[in-house]
Protein backbone atom coordinates (compact mmCIF):
# COMPACT_ATOMS: atom_id res chain seq x y z
CA UNK A 1 0.00 0.00 0.00
CA UNK A 2 1.22 3.42 -0.99
CA UNK A 3 0.21 6.39 1.14
CA UNK A 4 0.63 10.06 0.22
CA UNK A 5 3.04 8.96 -2.46
CA UNK A 6 5.25 7.15 0.03
CA UNK A 7 6.20 3.59 -0.76
CA UNK A 8 6.55 1.63 2.49
CA UNK A 9 9.83 -0.13 3.16
CA UNK A 10 10.15 -3.64 4.47
CA UNK A 11 13.44 -3.30 6.27
CA UNK A 12 15.63 -6.31 6.98
CA UNK A 13 16.26 -6.36 10.70
CA UNK A 14 18.84 -8.27 12.71
CA UNK A 15 18.74 -8.44 16.48
CA UNK A 16 21.94 -8.87 18.46
CA UNK A 17 22.58 -9.43 22.12
CA UNK A 18 25.61 -8.33 24.06
CA UNK A 19 26.09 -8.40 27.85
CA UNK A 20 22.50 -8.34 29.16
CA UNK A 21 19.65 -10.39 30.56
CA UNK A 22 18.00 -10.56 27.10
CA UNK A 23 14.83 -9.15 28.62
CA UNK A 24 14.58 -6.43 25.98
CA UNK A 25 14.56 -9.07 23.26
CA UNK A 26 11.79 -10.81 25.14
CA UNK A 27 9.87 -7.53 25.01
CA UNK A 28 10.11 -7.65 21.22
CA UNK A 29 7.99 -10.79 21.18
CA UNK A 30 5.62 -9.45 23.82
CA UNK A 31 2.35 -7.57 23.24
CA UNK A 32 0.65 -10.46 21.49
CA UNK A 33 -2.26 -8.41 20.14
CA UNK A 34 0.03 -6.76 17.60
CA UNK A 35 2.80 -9.35 17.40
CA UNK A 36 1.70 -10.82 14.05
CA UNK A 37 1.48 -7.35 12.48
CA UNK A 38 4.85 -6.45 13.94
CA UNK A 39 6.43 -9.54 12.39
CA UNK A 40 4.69 -8.80 9.07
CA UNK A 41 5.89 -5.21 8.91
CA UNK A 42 9.54 -6.11 8.81
CA UNK A 43 11.75 -8.97 7.73
CA UNK A 44 13.59 -10.36 10.71
CA UNK A 45 16.67 -12.09 9.34
CA UNK A 46 18.40 -12.81 12.63
CA UNK A 47 17.00 -13.11 16.13
CA UNK A 48 18.71 -15.75 18.24
CA UNK A 49 16.15 -15.70 21.04
CA UNK A 50 13.12 -16.20 18.79
CA UNK A 51 14.13 -17.43 15.37
CA UNK A 52 16.32 -20.03 13.65
CA UNK A 53 17.03 -17.75 10.68
CA UNK A 54 20.61 -16.58 10.51
CA UNK A 55 21.77 -14.05 7.97
CA UNK A 56 24.36 -11.32 7.63
CA UNK A 57 22.25 -9.46 5.08
CA UNK A 58 20.46 -6.74 7.05
CA UNK A 59 19.76 -2.98 6.98
CA UNK A 60 18.84 -2.38 10.58
CA UNK A 61 20.65 -3.70 13.65
CA UNK A 62 18.82 -3.70 16.97
CA UNK A 63 21.30 -4.11 19.77
CA UNK A 64 20.64 -5.22 23.29
CA UNK A 65 23.26 -5.23 26.02
CA UNK A 66 26.51 -3.53 26.87
CA UNK A 67 30.09 -4.40 26.01
CA UNK A 68 32.08 -6.26 28.68
CA UNK A 69 34.64 -8.30 26.69
CA UNK A 70 37.18 -7.44 23.99
CA UNK A 71 35.67 -9.88 21.48
CA UNK A 72 32.38 -7.98 21.82
CA UNK A 73 34.15 -4.83 20.61
CA UNK A 74 35.19 -6.58 17.37
CA UNK A 75 31.74 -8.09 16.87
CA UNK A 76 30.11 -4.69 17.37
CA UNK A 77 32.42 -2.98 14.89
CA UNK A 78 31.51 -5.57 12.27
CA UNK A 79 27.80 -5.04 12.86
CA UNK A 80 28.28 -1.29 12.47
CA UNK A 81 29.96 -1.85 9.10
CA UNK A 82 26.95 -3.79 7.79
CA UNK A 83 24.04 -1.90 9.37
CA UNK A 84 22.68 1.23 7.70
CA UNK A 85 20.88 2.10 10.92
CA UNK A 86 22.04 0.96 14.34
CA UNK A 87 19.57 1.11 17.20
CA UNK A 88 20.37 0.48 20.84
CA UNK A 89 17.60 -1.14 22.88
CA UNK A 90 17.41 -0.79 26.63
CA UNK A 91 19.46 0.65 29.48
CA UNK A 92 22.43 -1.72 29.08
CA UNK A 93 22.99 -0.85 25.43
CA UNK A 94 22.27 2.87 25.97
CA UNK A 95 24.06 3.51 29.27
CA UNK A 96 25.82 0.31 30.37
CA UNK A 97 22.88 -0.62 32.57
CA UNK A 98 23.08 -2.65 35.74
CA UNK A 99 26.21 -4.34 34.36
CA UNK A 100 28.29 -1.18 34.68
CA UNK A 101 27.97 -1.35 38.48
CA UNK A 102 31.01 -3.62 38.40
CA UNK A 103 33.10 -0.71 37.08
CA UNK A 104 33.15 0.68 40.59
CA UNK A 105 35.13 -2.32 41.85
CA UNK A 106 38.48 -3.87 41.14
CA UNK A 107 38.08 -6.06 38.05
CA UNK A 108 40.29 -8.92 39.30
CA UNK A 109 38.59 -9.29 42.63
CA UNK A 110 35.17 -9.09 40.93
CA UNK A 111 36.22 -11.85 38.56
CA UNK A 112 37.27 -13.99 41.52
CA UNK A 113 34.07 -13.22 43.38
CA UNK A 114 31.90 -14.41 40.50
CA UNK A 115 33.96 -17.14 38.80
CA UNK A 116 36.17 -18.35 41.65
CA UNK A 117 39.19 -20.27 40.35
CA UNK A 118 37.97 -20.19 36.76
CA UNK A 119 38.37 -16.47 35.85
CA UNK A 120 36.95 -15.14 32.56
CA UNK A 121 38.33 -12.51 30.27
CA UNK A 122 36.55 -9.26 31.06
CA UNK A 123 36.87 -5.48 30.64
CA UNK A 124 35.10 -2.52 32.16
CA UNK A 125 31.49 -2.32 30.95
CA UNK A 126 30.78 0.28 28.28
CA UNK A 127 27.61 1.38 26.50
CA UNK A 128 27.39 0.78 22.74
CA UNK A 129 27.80 4.47 21.86
CA UNK A 130 31.25 4.43 23.51
CA UNK A 131 32.46 2.05 20.80
CA UNK A 132 30.51 2.82 17.61
CA UNK A 133 28.16 5.62 16.49
CA UNK A 134 24.51 4.96 17.39
CA UNK A 135 21.68 6.30 15.22
CA UNK A 136 18.69 5.81 17.47
CA UNK A 137 18.46 5.07 21.20
CA UNK A 138 15.45 3.50 22.90
CA UNK A 139 16.23 3.46 26.62
CA UNK A 140 14.47 1.59 29.43
CA UNK A 141 14.74 -1.54 31.54
CA UNK A 142 13.23 -3.28 29.77
CA UNK A 143 12.57 -1.40 26.54
CA UNK A 144 8.94 -0.45 25.87
CA UNK A 145 7.37 -2.41 23.02
CA UNK A 146 5.20 0.59 22.14
CA UNK A 147 8.34 2.62 21.46
CA UNK A 148 9.77 -0.24 19.38
CA UNK A 149 6.55 -0.19 17.34
CA UNK A 150 6.94 3.54 16.83
CA UNK A 151 10.48 2.84 15.60
CA UNK A 152 9.11 0.28 13.14
CA UNK A 153 6.62 2.88 11.82
CA UNK A 154 9.52 5.25 11.39
CA UNK A 155 11.57 2.66 9.49
CA UNK A 156 8.68 1.57 7.26
CA UNK A 157 6.98 4.92 6.58
CA UNK A 158 9.59 7.46 7.54
CA UNK A 159 7.17 8.92 10.09
CA UNK A 160 8.99 10.77 12.89
CA UNK A 161 10.38 8.61 15.68
CA UNK A 162 9.77 10.45 18.90
CA UNK A 163 10.18 9.62 22.52
CA UNK A 164 9.16 12.05 25.25
CA UNK A 165 11.66 14.78 26.14
CA UNK A 166 9.91 15.51 29.43
CA UNK A 167 10.31 13.79 32.78
CA UNK A 168 8.44 10.90 34.41
CA UNK A 169 6.44 13.37 36.58
CA UNK A 170 4.01 13.95 33.70
CA UNK A 171 3.17 10.25 33.49
CA UNK A 172 2.74 9.97 37.28
CA UNK A 173 0.17 12.74 37.06
CA UNK A 174 -1.57 11.00 34.16
CA UNK A 175 -2.18 7.99 36.37
CA UNK A 176 -2.95 9.89 39.61
CA UNK A 177 0.14 8.68 41.43
CA UNK A 178 0.85 10.64 44.60
CA UNK A 179 4.30 12.21 44.40
CA UNK A 180 6.72 9.93 46.26
CA UNK A 181 8.52 12.93 47.77
CA UNK A 182 5.17 13.81 49.37
CA UNK A 183 5.35 10.40 51.06
CA UNK A 184 8.94 11.01 52.13
CA UNK A 185 10.53 8.72 49.53
CA UNK A 186 13.34 9.27 47.05
CA UNK A 187 12.49 9.28 43.34
CA UNK A 188 14.49 10.15 40.22
CA UNK A 189 11.31 10.89 38.26
CA UNK A 190 11.90 14.66 37.97
CA UNK A 191 15.16 14.16 36.05
CA UNK A 192 14.32 10.92 34.20
CA UNK A 193 12.89 10.69 30.69
CA UNK A 194 9.26 9.61 30.49
CA UNK A 195 7.88 7.00 28.11
CA UNK A 196 7.63 4.08 30.51
CA UNK A 197 4.19 5.12 31.85
CA UNK A 198 5.72 5.46 35.32
CA UNK A 199 5.06 1.97 36.72
CA UNK A 200 7.66 2.14 39.51
CA UNK A 201 6.35 5.23 41.36
CA UNK A 202 2.83 3.81 40.98
CA UNK A 203 4.10 0.61 42.58
CA UNK A 204 5.59 2.63 45.44
CA UNK A 205 9.30 2.18 44.78
CA UNK A 206 10.22 5.52 43.21
CA UNK A 207 11.96 5.97 39.88
CA UNK A 208 15.47 4.51 39.46
CA UNK A 209 16.26 6.36 36.26
CA UNK A 210 16.45 3.41 33.85
CA UNK A 211 15.48 5.64 30.91
CA UNK A 212 18.24 8.14 31.54
CA UNK A 213 17.97 11.91 31.79
CA UNK A 214 15.04 13.91 30.45
CA UNK A 215 16.12 16.57 27.99
CA UNK A 216 18.01 19.32 29.86
CA UNK A 217 17.26 17.86 33.28
CA UNK A 218 17.82 20.48 35.98
CA UNK A 219 20.37 18.58 38.09
CA UNK A 220 21.43 21.56 40.16
CA UNK A 221 17.95 22.30 41.41
CA UNK A 222 17.05 18.63 41.82
CA UNK A 223 20.19 17.82 43.80
CA UNK A 224 19.61 20.67 46.20
CA UNK A 225 15.98 19.56 46.67
CA UNK A 226 17.14 16.00 47.46
CA UNK A 227 19.67 17.33 49.95
CA UNK A 228 17.20 19.72 51.53
CA UNK A 229 14.74 16.87 52.02
CA UNK A 230 17.40 15.03 53.99
CA UNK A 231 18.17 12.02 51.79
CA UNK A 232 21.67 10.80 52.40
CA UNK A 233 24.33 11.16 49.77
CA UNK A 234 25.18 7.46 49.59
CA UNK A 235 21.58 6.40 49.00
CA UNK A 236 21.18 9.09 46.35
CA UNK A 237 24.47 8.27 44.61
CA UNK A 238 23.65 4.55 44.55
CA UNK A 239 20.36 5.25 42.87
CA UNK A 240 21.85 7.64 40.31
CA UNK A 241 24.52 5.07 39.44
CA UNK A 242 22.21 2.09 39.25
CA UNK A 243 21.67 2.06 35.48
CA UNK A 244 24.71 4.16 34.65
CA UNK A 245 22.46 6.68 32.94
CA UNK A 246 23.62 9.68 34.96
CA UNK A 247 27.29 8.78 34.81
CA UNK A 248 28.67 12.17 33.93
CA UNK A 249 26.68 14.04 36.54
CA UNK A 250 28.48 15.20 39.66
CA UNK A 251 26.60 15.53 42.92
CA UNK A 252 27.47 18.94 44.28
CA UNK B 1 -31.15 31.45 42.93
CA UNK B 2 -33.46 28.94 44.55
CA UNK B 3 -32.49 27.94 48.11
CA UNK B 4 -33.62 24.99 50.21
CA UNK B 5 -32.28 23.07 53.13
CA UNK B 6 -31.93 19.32 53.40
CA UNK B 7 -31.02 16.91 56.18
CA UNK B 8 -27.35 16.01 55.82
CA UNK B 9 -27.86 12.27 55.62
CA UNK B 10 -30.58 12.70 52.97
CA UNK B 11 -27.87 13.76 50.53
CA UNK B 12 -26.85 10.11 50.34
CA UNK B 13 -30.35 9.10 49.21
CA UNK B 14 -30.11 11.40 46.21
CA UNK B 15 -27.68 9.16 44.47
CA UNK B 16 -27.53 7.79 41.90
CA UNK B 17 -26.95 4.11 41.90
CA UNK B 18 -27.00 4.00 38.10
CA UNK B 19 -24.23 6.51 37.39
CA UNK B 20 -20.58 6.81 38.21
CA UNK B 21 -19.97 8.95 41.30
CA UNK B 22 -16.70 10.83 41.88
CA UNK B 23 -15.76 12.36 45.21
CA UNK B 24 -12.88 13.35 47.49
CA UNK B 25 -11.32 10.07 48.57
CA UNK B 26 -8.43 9.71 50.97
CA UNK B 27 -5.58 7.96 49.15
CA UNK B 28 -2.86 8.15 51.79
CA UNK B 29 -1.01 10.30 54.25
CA UNK B 30 1.91 12.56 53.50
CA UNK B 31 5.20 12.53 55.40
CA UNK B 32 3.88 15.23 57.74
CA UNK B 33 0.93 13.00 58.67
CA UNK B 34 -1.61 15.02 56.69
CA UNK B 35 -4.25 13.11 54.70
CA UNK B 36 -4.00 13.23 50.89
CA UNK B 37 -7.26 13.38 48.94
CA UNK B 38 -8.02 12.84 45.27
CA UNK B 39 -11.25 13.02 43.27
CA UNK B 40 -11.89 9.35 42.50
CA UNK B 41 -14.83 7.08 41.74
CA UNK B 42 -16.62 5.72 44.79
CA UNK B 43 -19.42 3.27 45.36
CA UNK B 44 -20.44 4.11 48.91
CA UNK B 45 -20.53 7.40 50.77
CA UNK B 46 -18.30 6.23 53.59
CA UNK B 47 -15.44 6.14 51.05
CA UNK B 48 -15.46 9.94 50.72
CA UNK B 49 -15.04 12.83 53.12
CA UNK B 50 -16.89 16.05 52.28
CA UNK B 51 -14.97 17.86 55.04
CA UNK B 52 -11.69 17.38 53.13
CA UNK B 53 -9.37 20.39 53.05
CA UNK B 54 -8.14 20.14 49.49
CA UNK B 55 -7.21 17.52 46.88
CA UNK B 56 -3.80 16.77 45.42
CA UNK B 57 -5.16 16.91 41.84
CA UNK B 58 -7.96 19.10 40.54
CA UNK B 59 -11.09 17.55 39.05
CA UNK B 60 -10.25 18.97 35.62
CA UNK B 61 -9.30 15.58 34.24
CA UNK B 62 -12.98 14.49 34.35
CA UNK B 63 -13.68 17.24 31.79
CA UNK B 64 -10.31 17.46 30.04
CA UNK B 65 -8.72 14.01 30.36
CA UNK B 66 -4.94 13.80 30.47
CA UNK B 67 -5.21 11.67 27.34
CA UNK B 68 -8.11 11.23 24.93
CA UNK B 69 -8.59 9.91 21.42
CA UNK B 70 -10.00 12.70 19.26
CA UNK B 71 -10.59 10.54 16.22
CA UNK B 72 -9.59 7.32 14.53
CA UNK B 73 -8.94 6.75 10.86
CA UNK B 74 -9.34 3.42 9.15
CA UNK B 75 -7.97 2.95 5.64
CA UNK B 76 -10.28 1.15 3.22
CA UNK B 77 -9.07 0.41 -0.30
CA UNK B 78 -8.34 3.82 -1.76
CA UNK B 79 -10.42 5.66 0.82
CA UNK B 80 -10.62 6.03 4.56
CA UNK B 81 -13.26 6.23 7.30
CA UNK B 82 -13.10 8.57 10.21
CA UNK B 83 -14.61 7.69 13.56
CA UNK B 84 -15.28 10.31 16.20
CA UNK B 85 -16.86 9.47 19.51
CA UNK B 86 -18.18 12.29 21.66
CA UNK B 87 -20.38 10.10 23.80
CA UNK B 88 -19.78 9.94 27.52
CA UNK B 89 -21.64 8.24 30.30
CA UNK B 90 -23.40 10.52 32.78
CA UNK B 91 -21.43 11.21 35.91
CA UNK B 92 -21.82 12.87 39.28
CA UNK B 93 -18.96 14.78 40.86
CA UNK B 94 -19.64 15.58 44.45
CA UNK B 95 -17.67 17.82 46.78
CA UNK B 96 -16.13 20.39 44.45
CA UNK B 97 -15.05 23.51 46.32
CA UNK B 98 -15.89 26.99 44.96
CA UNK B 99 -12.41 27.40 43.43
CA UNK B 100 -12.87 24.24 41.36
CA UNK B 101 -16.32 25.26 40.16
CA UNK B 102 -15.00 28.71 39.27
CA UNK B 103 -12.28 26.90 37.35
CA UNK B 104 -14.95 25.03 35.38
CA UNK B 105 -16.73 28.32 34.67
CA UNK B 106 -13.44 29.61 33.21
CA UNK B 107 -12.99 26.45 31.13
CA UNK B 108 -16.60 26.93 29.91
CA UNK B 109 -15.52 30.29 28.50
CA UNK B 110 -12.64 28.65 26.65
CA UNK B 111 -14.37 25.54 25.37
CA UNK B 112 -18.11 26.19 25.37
CA UNK B 113 -18.92 29.89 25.08
CA UNK B 114 -16.52 30.56 22.28
CA UNK B 115 -16.32 30.84 18.54
CA UNK B 116 -15.20 27.23 18.19
CA UNK B 117 -16.97 25.19 20.86
CA UNK B 118 -15.24 21.98 21.80
CA UNK B 119 -17.66 19.05 21.60
CA UNK B 120 -15.40 16.76 23.65
CA UNK B 121 -15.47 19.18 26.58
CA UNK B 122 -19.14 20.09 26.21
CA UNK B 123 -20.34 16.51 26.23
CA UNK B 124 -18.45 15.81 29.47
CA UNK B 125 -19.54 19.07 31.07
CA UNK B 126 -23.20 18.57 30.21
CA UNK B 127 -23.22 14.96 31.27
CA UNK B 128 -21.70 15.72 34.65
CA UNK B 129 -23.92 16.59 37.57
CA UNK B 130 -21.82 18.88 39.75
CA UNK B 131 -22.44 19.03 43.47
CA UNK B 132 -20.31 21.67 45.14
CA UNK B 133 -19.68 22.38 48.79
CA UNK B 134 -18.34 25.41 50.64
CA UNK B 135 -14.97 25.10 52.40
CA UNK B 136 -15.06 25.14 56.17
CA UNK B 137 -11.70 26.83 56.51
CA UNK B 138 -9.13 28.09 54.05
CA UNK B 139 -6.66 25.51 52.77
CA UNK B 140 -2.88 25.52 53.20
CA UNK B 141 -1.61 28.70 51.48
CA UNK B 142 -4.67 28.91 49.25
CA UNK B 143 -5.16 32.44 47.93
CA UNK B 144 -8.66 32.14 46.50
CA UNK B 145 -9.68 35.36 48.21
CA UNK B 146 -7.16 37.24 46.05
CA UNK B 147 -8.86 35.87 42.94
CA UNK B 148 -12.41 36.22 44.27
CA UNK B 149 -13.01 32.53 43.78
CA UNK B 150 -13.89 31.50 47.34
CA UNK B 151 -17.54 31.94 46.51
CA UNK B 152 -19.53 30.70 43.53
CA UNK B 153 -22.89 31.62 42.02
CA UNK B 154 -23.16 29.38 38.95
CA UNK B 155 -21.51 26.53 37.12
CA UNK B 156 -22.95 23.82 39.40
CA UNK B 157 -26.12 21.80 39.73
CA UNK B 158 -26.30 21.77 43.51
CA UNK B 159 -24.20 23.69 45.96
CA UNK B 160 -24.09 22.86 49.67
CA UNK B 161 -23.12 24.82 52.73
CA UNK B 162 -22.84 22.98 56.01
CA UNK B 163 -24.96 24.87 58.56
CA UNK B 164 -24.87 22.31 61.36
CA UNK B 165 -27.26 19.37 61.06
CA UNK B 166 -28.53 20.51 57.66
CA UNK B 167 -27.12 21.60 54.32
CA UNK B 168 -28.10 24.97 52.95
CA UNK B 169 -28.62 24.11 49.30
CA UNK B 170 -28.38 26.33 46.24
CA UNK B 171 -30.18 24.86 43.24
CA UNK B 172 -28.35 25.73 40.05
CA UNK B 173 -30.22 23.74 37.37
CA UNK B 174 -33.56 22.19 36.39
CA UNK B 175 -32.16 18.73 36.67
CA UNK B 176 -30.98 19.51 40.21
CA UNK B 177 -34.46 20.72 41.10
CA UNK B 178 -35.91 17.48 39.75
CA UNK B 179 -33.34 15.35 41.53
CA UNK B 180 -34.28 16.98 44.83
CA UNK B 181 -37.85 15.69 44.46
CA UNK B 182 -36.47 12.31 45.55
CA UNK B 183 -35.78 13.57 49.07
CA UNK B 184 -37.42 15.81 51.60
CA UNK B 185 -36.46 19.47 51.23
CA UNK B 186 -37.45 22.35 53.48
CA UNK B 187 -38.21 25.91 52.50
CA UNK B 188 -35.67 28.43 53.75
CA UNK B 189 -36.48 30.05 57.08
CA UNK B 190 -35.17 33.31 58.47
CA UNK B 191 -32.99 31.28 60.82
CA UNK B 192 -31.53 29.31 57.89
CA UNK B 193 -30.58 32.50 56.10
CA UNK B 194 -28.93 33.88 59.20
CA UNK B 195 -27.09 30.66 59.87
CA UNK B 196 -25.88 30.52 56.28
CA UNK B 197 -24.63 34.10 56.32
CA UNK B 198 -22.97 33.64 59.71
CA UNK B 199 -21.17 30.54 58.44
CA UNK B 200 -19.96 32.35 55.36
CA UNK B 201 -18.93 35.47 57.27
CA UNK B 202 -16.95 33.36 59.69
CA UNK B 203 -15.17 31.69 56.78
CA UNK B 204 -14.46 35.00 55.07
CA UNK B 205 -13.08 36.47 58.29
CA UNK B 206 -10.58 33.61 58.40
CA UNK B 207 -9.25 34.38 54.92
CA UNK B 208 -6.11 36.35 54.42
CA UNK B 209 -5.81 38.24 51.18
CA UNK B 210 -2.31 37.27 50.26
CA UNK B 211 -1.55 38.90 46.95
CA UNK B 212 -3.02 41.69 44.84
CA UNK B 213 -3.54 40.61 41.24
CA UNK B 214 -5.60 43.47 39.80
CA UNK B 215 -2.71 45.28 38.14
CA UNK B 216 -0.79 42.15 37.13
CA UNK B 217 -1.44 42.46 33.38
CA UNK B 218 0.42 45.78 33.40
CA UNK B 219 3.05 44.76 35.94
CA UNK B 220 3.90 41.63 33.93
CA UNK B 221 4.49 43.72 30.81
CA UNK B 222 6.72 46.10 32.72
CA UNK B 223 8.69 43.27 34.36
CA UNK B 224 9.16 41.22 31.18
CA UNK B 225 12.95 41.32 31.53
CA UNK B 226 13.01 41.04 35.33
CA UNK B 227 15.66 38.94 37.10
CA UNK B 228 12.82 37.46 39.13
CA UNK B 229 12.13 35.07 36.24
CA UNK B 230 15.70 33.81 36.30
CA UNK B 231 15.63 33.39 40.08
CA UNK B 232 12.57 31.12 39.93
CA UNK B 233 13.43 29.66 36.53
CA UNK B 234 16.74 28.35 37.88
CA UNK B 235 14.79 26.34 40.46
CA UNK B 236 12.21 25.04 37.95
CA UNK B 237 12.56 21.32 37.14
CA UNK B 238 10.45 21.73 33.96
CA UNK B 239 8.45 18.71 35.13
CA UNK B 240 5.06 20.15 34.20
CA UNK B 241 3.47 19.07 37.46
CA UNK B 242 2.03 22.56 38.11
CA UNK B 243 0.02 22.49 34.91
CA UNK B 244 -1.08 18.89 35.43
CA UNK B 245 -2.63 19.57 38.84
CA UNK B 246 -3.97 23.02 37.89
CA UNK B 247 -7.77 23.16 37.59
CA UNK B 248 -7.59 25.53 34.61
CA UNK B 249 -4.40 24.78 32.60
CA UNK B 250 -5.70 23.34 29.35
CA UNK B 251 -2.81 23.47 26.85
CA UNK B 252 -2.32 20.26 24.92
CA UNK B 253 -0.50 18.48 22.13
CA UNK B 254 -1.86 16.10 19.50
CA UNK B 255 0.03 13.13 18.11
CA UNK B 256 -0.74 10.42 15.56
CA UNK B 257 -0.53 6.81 16.68
CA UNK B 258 -0.32 4.46 13.72
CA UNK B 259 -1.38 0.88 14.29
CA UNK B 260 1.10 -1.92 13.65
CA UNK B 261 -0.86 -3.19 10.64
CA UNK B 262 -0.62 0.37 9.22
CA UNK B 263 -4.36 0.35 8.52
CA UNK B 264 -5.52 2.55 11.34
CA UNK B 265 -4.39 5.68 13.08
CA UNK B 266 -5.54 7.42 16.26
CA UNK B 267 -5.26 11.13 16.81
CA UNK B 268 -4.46 11.40 20.50
CA UNK B 269 -4.68 14.58 22.50
CA UNK B 270 -2.53 14.86 25.60
CA UNK B 271 -2.60 17.71 28.11
CA UNK B 272 0.80 19.35 27.96
CA UNK B 273 2.52 21.97 30.06
CA UNK B 274 4.16 25.18 28.91
CA UNK B 275 7.00 24.31 31.30
CA UNK B 276 8.00 21.19 29.36
CA UNK B 277 11.18 21.59 27.34
CA UNK B 278 9.70 21.19 23.85
CA UNK B 279 6.43 23.09 24.41
CA UNK B 280 7.46 25.84 22.01
CA UNK B 281 9.52 23.68 19.67
CA UNK B 282 8.32 23.89 16.09
CA UNK B 283 8.77 21.92 12.87
CA UNK B 284 12.39 22.12 11.83
CA UNK B 285 13.50 21.89 15.44
CA UNK B 286 13.66 25.52 16.55
CA UNK B 287 12.67 26.01 20.18
CA UNK B 288 11.26 29.46 20.89
CA UNK B 289 11.53 28.98 24.66
CA UNK B 290 14.60 26.90 25.40
CA UNK B 291 15.21 28.27 28.92
CA UNK B 292 13.14 27.12 31.92
CA UNK B 293 12.88 30.75 33.08
CA UNK B 294 11.19 31.82 29.85
CA UNK B 295 8.78 28.92 29.97
CA UNK B 296 7.92 29.63 33.60
CA UNK B 297 7.37 33.29 32.76
CA UNK B 298 4.95 32.46 29.99
CA UNK B 299 2.93 30.25 32.31
CA UNK B 300 2.37 33.30 34.51
CA UNK B 301 1.70 35.42 31.43
CA UNK B 302 -1.05 33.09 30.26
CA UNK B 303 -2.60 32.81 33.71
CA UNK B 304 -2.47 36.47 34.71
CA UNK B 305 -2.15 38.51 31.54
CA UNK B 306 -3.20 36.73 28.33
CA UNK B 307 -6.32 35.24 29.86
CA UNK B 308 -7.29 38.61 31.34
CA UNK B 309 -7.03 40.21 27.90
CA UNK B 310 -9.24 37.53 26.37
CA UNK B 311 -11.76 36.96 29.12
CA UNK B 312 -11.53 39.92 31.51
CA UNK B 313 -10.32 37.86 34.46
CA UNK B 314 -7.27 35.80 35.44
CA UNK B 315 -7.21 32.09 34.67
CA UNK B 316 -5.85 31.27 38.14
CA UNK B 317 -8.37 30.54 40.92
CA UNK B 318 -5.85 30.60 43.76
CA UNK B 319 -6.18 26.96 44.86
CA UNK B 320 -2.37 26.77 45.24
CA UNK B 321 -2.26 23.11 44.14
CA UNK B 322 0.72 24.03 41.95
CA UNK B 323 2.46 25.74 44.86
CA UNK B 324 1.92 22.88 47.29
CA UNK B 325 3.05 20.14 44.92
CA UNK B 326 6.08 21.94 43.38
CA UNK B 327 9.25 20.20 44.57
CA UNK B 328 11.24 23.34 43.84
CA UNK B 329 8.99 25.45 46.06
CA UNK B 330 7.75 27.69 43.24
CA UNK B 331 4.36 29.13 44.19
CA UNK B 332 2.30 31.95 42.70
CA UNK B 333 2.10 34.16 45.79
CA UNK B 334 5.89 34.23 46.21
CA UNK B 335 6.60 34.78 42.51
CA UNK B 336 4.01 37.55 42.21
CA UNK B 337 5.12 39.20 45.46
CA UNK B 338 8.71 39.13 44.18
CA UNK B 339 7.66 40.92 40.99
CA UNK B 340 5.75 43.52 42.95
CA UNK B 341 8.78 44.13 45.19
CA UNK B 342 10.92 44.52 42.11
CA UNK B 343 8.73 47.39 41.01
CA UNK B 344 9.01 49.15 44.36
CA UNK B 345 12.77 49.01 44.39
Amino acid sequence: MKYLGIEPQKPKIAIFDFTSCEGCELQLINKEETLADFLNAVEIVRFREASSSYSDDYDIALIEGSVSRNDEVKRLENIRKTAKILVTLGSCACFGGVNQLKNEFDLKSMNREVYGNDPKETINVRPIKDIVPVDIEIPGCPVSKAEVESLICHLVWDSPFQIPVYSVCVECKQRFTTCLFEKGQLCLGPITRAGCNAPCPAGGSGCWGCRGPSVEANYKSFFSIVKEKGFNDIEFRERLNFFGAFGEVKIS
Amino acid sequence: MLFKTIKKQDLFDLYFSDVQCIGPKKVGTNYKGKPIYQFLPFSSFDEINLDYETTEYSAKTYFLPYKETLSSFQFKDDDWDQEINYRTRPRVIIGLHPCDINALVKLDKVFEKTLFPNPYYITRRQNTFVVGIDCKKSCDHGFCSSLGSYTVTHGFDLFLTDIGDRYFVKIGSDRAFNALQKIETREITKDDNELYLQTRNKFEDGLEKTVRVENLPNLLDIEFESDVWKKWGDKCLSCGTCAMVCPTCYCYGVTEHISMDFNKSDKIKQLYSCNLNDFAQVAGGHNFRPEPATRLKYRYYHQHRGFVESFGQPMCVGCNRCGRICLAGINPTDVITDLQREQKR
